[in-house]
């Protein structure tokens, strides 16, 4: 604090507010903590807390919340095949469009770190350049690119072969998300690989390290906390996305995020409380998947 | 130590005709050297000189455009690092900042597949060898310059190279480490008998710890011999110039004595003597370098000395073990070093500036340069 630097005593005009504040050090922390504490409690905590409560209440006619006590939402969870089914096929899918980003932008990212610093900027700017537009308008794309009578099916009906049913299906979802995905894998990695120093590799090399085992033993280790924080930024967003799977599934399929939106908005009635248990185990296996991936990946490094 | 010896006649590293392009830029032209086994070899040379581009070429880094590299006889031009016995010290340690300093050591040892039992005691020797045994455990990060440096070392001989290159393995550290650390380095490579090459632009580094040195510039080898020969007998300007400091003269040649000794008149009409190395001849355009140490002012003229001017102090440099004097010569200024040999105090023991003294070297002090 510059105020610290001054003599309090000998400033007789200083505010009583002021006198207090510079006096009492808790009390100043406690001012700069408010803002921050208060965004988080209002906006986070207690609408946490509200989902909790509403994970153990009952769903009334018309979708009215009844308070009482109950584990049923949770046994519904864990019974239906419905919704056993939607968080394996979530969780298939994150794990499946992580994979993939992964191996599609590791090698991208790599690429695009050894361009000379020129090209390294004008190679990061066409990466960014898919946010440019709506990400609505770009899943509509695809479905153009994958429909019956879009770019793919024309080019192969053009060459006389009979048309595949590319859209919707499960595989055009895959493909939407890792089409949306990969950004976020390449820019953390981008940014791991460009602290990275690449003399490190020629000293493996010259210990007698092939290029594999130099990959394995020095690059990815050092530059796994740019995987870590990729796989994280991938991972979670798919897992609980509803509308890509809405768009280039056909809303045939049901995953996590479009169960929990049809629960808790389109559903006549609506059943508020097995949303709110849904949206809890989701959060719950999440947060676990996440700490053990970080213990795992970040081992090295402690 | 050394395997792969045979058929190589002493020879560790033999370079023929070695060129290195980059795009338009020839950063190795032509470059011939045989380094012999268990020598400490320099490569000397200001930066873009070639050197280190040279030495990533003997370990595999980059590969000749033209030319070809013998290790032990055996052809590598185009052999990848890792399949050859040659181990680098960088100029950044280059360690792994993720592994302990043993796991550092270990690390060519295990991409060898040597038996673990094996890994664990050879990785102790290398480190007790470079006094670091107590620090296996440590992360390099943990460590200070000198000791990364000597973790570095040890990462490097603990495989046995056939030859150690260093690439201004010094050059981060501060100057008192650094004078400790060449010492240490000379007397390590004594002991382990590997064949050191060594890159450095630090020519009292290379003078120091050097059996003998190439010296480079423009791509190209200058001039390949011991440090005395290097100092002592330079064969052109650059070299004379880089290795030390001296003094030029240019001026024509009048006549030449047997025995190399050669009469010139300089540009600006003063005779002088200097020691011929390559023949000369009456009338050719030469170059005399005289080191500041070789060259002497006294009060009164010496009798019978050839190379005596008469000459004005101008500047004063007492720098504790010598007094740097500069003296006007014709139109130039001419540096000579005098050694404080007496512990005085007494002012009339030092030259000053203003006085009047007679300047002169021995023939043989001064050296005819023809390019």
């Amino acid at each position: 604090m510059a105020a610290d630097t001054l003599a309090s005593d000998s400033q007789p005009r200083e505010g009583q507010i002021a006198a207090l504040l510079r006096r009492n050090e808790r009390l100043q922390l406690g001012l700069l903590l408010f803002p921050g504490l208060f965004w988080l409690v209002t906006f986070f905590a207690l609408p946490l807390v509200v989902v909790v409560l509403y994970s153990f209440a009952a769903s009334g006619p018309g979708g009215r919340i009844e308070w009482t006590f109950t584990l049923n939402n949770y046994r519904t969870l864990f019974t239906e095949s419905l919704y056993v089914n939607a968080y394996w096929r979530s969780i298939w899918a994150g794990v499946w469009t992580t994979l993939a980003c992964l191996i599609l932008g590791y090698p991208l990212a790599y690429y695009i770190v050894r361009r000379p610093p020129r090209w390294r900027t004008v190679l990061l700017f066409l990466i960014l350049i898919p946010f440019w537009t709506n990400f609505l308008v770009r899943t509509y794309a695809w479905m153009l690119i994958l429909s019956n009578n879009g770019i793919i099916n024309s080019a192969i009906q053009a060459l006389g072969l009979p048309s595949v049913a590319l859209y919707p299906s499960e595989g055009a979802v895959l493909v939407g998300l890792i089409y949306g995905s990969l950004p976020f894998m390449v820019l953390p990695i981008y940014a791991s690989l460009a602290r990275f120093d690449f003399t490190l590799m020629e000293a493996a090399a010259d210990l007698g390290a092939n290029q594999v085992q130099a990959f394995l033993r020095v690059m990815l280790p050092l530059t796994m906390p740019g995987v870590a924080a990729g796989s994280v930024l991938v991972f979670i967003p798919t897992v609980g996305q509803f509308v890509v799977s809405d768009l280039l599934g056909g809303a045939k399929v049901d995953y996590l995020g479009n169960l929990l939106q049809r629960l808790f908005t389109r559903s006549n009635p609506p059943n508020w409380p097995l949303g709110s248990a849904m949206a809890i185990v989701f959060m719950i296996v999440l947060t676990v998947a996440i700490i053990i991936y970080f213990r795992v990946t970040t081992e090295e490094d402690r | 130590m050394q395997p792969g010896r045979a058929m190589n006649n002493g020879i560790a590293v033999d370079l023929r005709n070695v060129v290195k392009r980059f795009a338009d830029v020839c950063a190795v032209d032509h470059v011939s050297m045989q380094i012999r086994d268990g020598e400490f070899f320099s490569m000397l040379g200001p930066s873009g000189c070639g050197k280190t581009t040279t030495l990533r070429m003997i370990a595999g880094f980059e590969f000749p455009t033209s030319g070809e590299i013998f290790l032990h006889g055996k052809s590598v031009g185009n052999t990848p690092p890792f399949r050859r016995n040659v181990n680098t010290v960088f100029q950044s340690y280059a360690l792994f900042p993720h592994m302990t300093v043993a796991e550092n050591v270990a690390f060519g040892l295990r991409m060898k597949k040597a038996p673990p039992a094996d890994i664990a005691r050879r990785v102790t020797e290398a480190l007790e060898l470079v006094r670091l045994g107590d620090y296996a455990a440590r992360r390099p990060r943990q460590l200070s310059g000198g000791q990364q440096q000597r973790v570095a070392l040890a990462r490097a001989l603990v495989n046995h190279p056939e030859v150690l290159l260093l690439d201004e393995p010094l050059g981060s550290l501060d100057l008192k480490l650094r004078k400790e650390m060449q010492l240490e380095l000379k007397s390590l490579q004594e002991r382990v008998g590997i064949t050191f090459i060594y890159v450095t632009h630090d020519q009292e580094e290379a003078l120091t710890m050097s059996d003998r040195i190439a010296v480079m510039n423009a791509g190209r080898v200058l001039q390949i011999g011991t440090p005395t020969e290097i100092y002592e007998r330079p064969i052109c300007r650059f070299v004379a110039d880089f290795i030390g400091e001296t003094n030029f003269i240019e001026g024509k040649v009048e006549s030449v004595e047997p025995g190399g000794i050669a009469t010139i008149t300089s540009d600006d009409g003063l005779t002088l003597r200097g020691q011929a190395i390559r023949p000369v001849t009456p009338g050719m355009n030469v170059t005399l370098s005289i080191r500041p140490e070789k060259a002497f002012l006294a009060v009164q003229a010496p009798p019978g000395t050839p190379n005596c001017y008469q000459v004005r102090v101008e500047r004063i440099a007492y720098i504790g073990s010598d007094t740097r004097i500069d003296v006007r010569l014709g139109t130039r200024l001419f540096d000579l070093w005098e050694q404080n040999s007496r512990s005085t105090l007494d002012r009339d023991a030092y030259w000053q500036p203003g006085e009047t003294g007679y300047l002169w070297w021995p023939a043989e002090n001064a050296i005819i340069l023809t390019e």
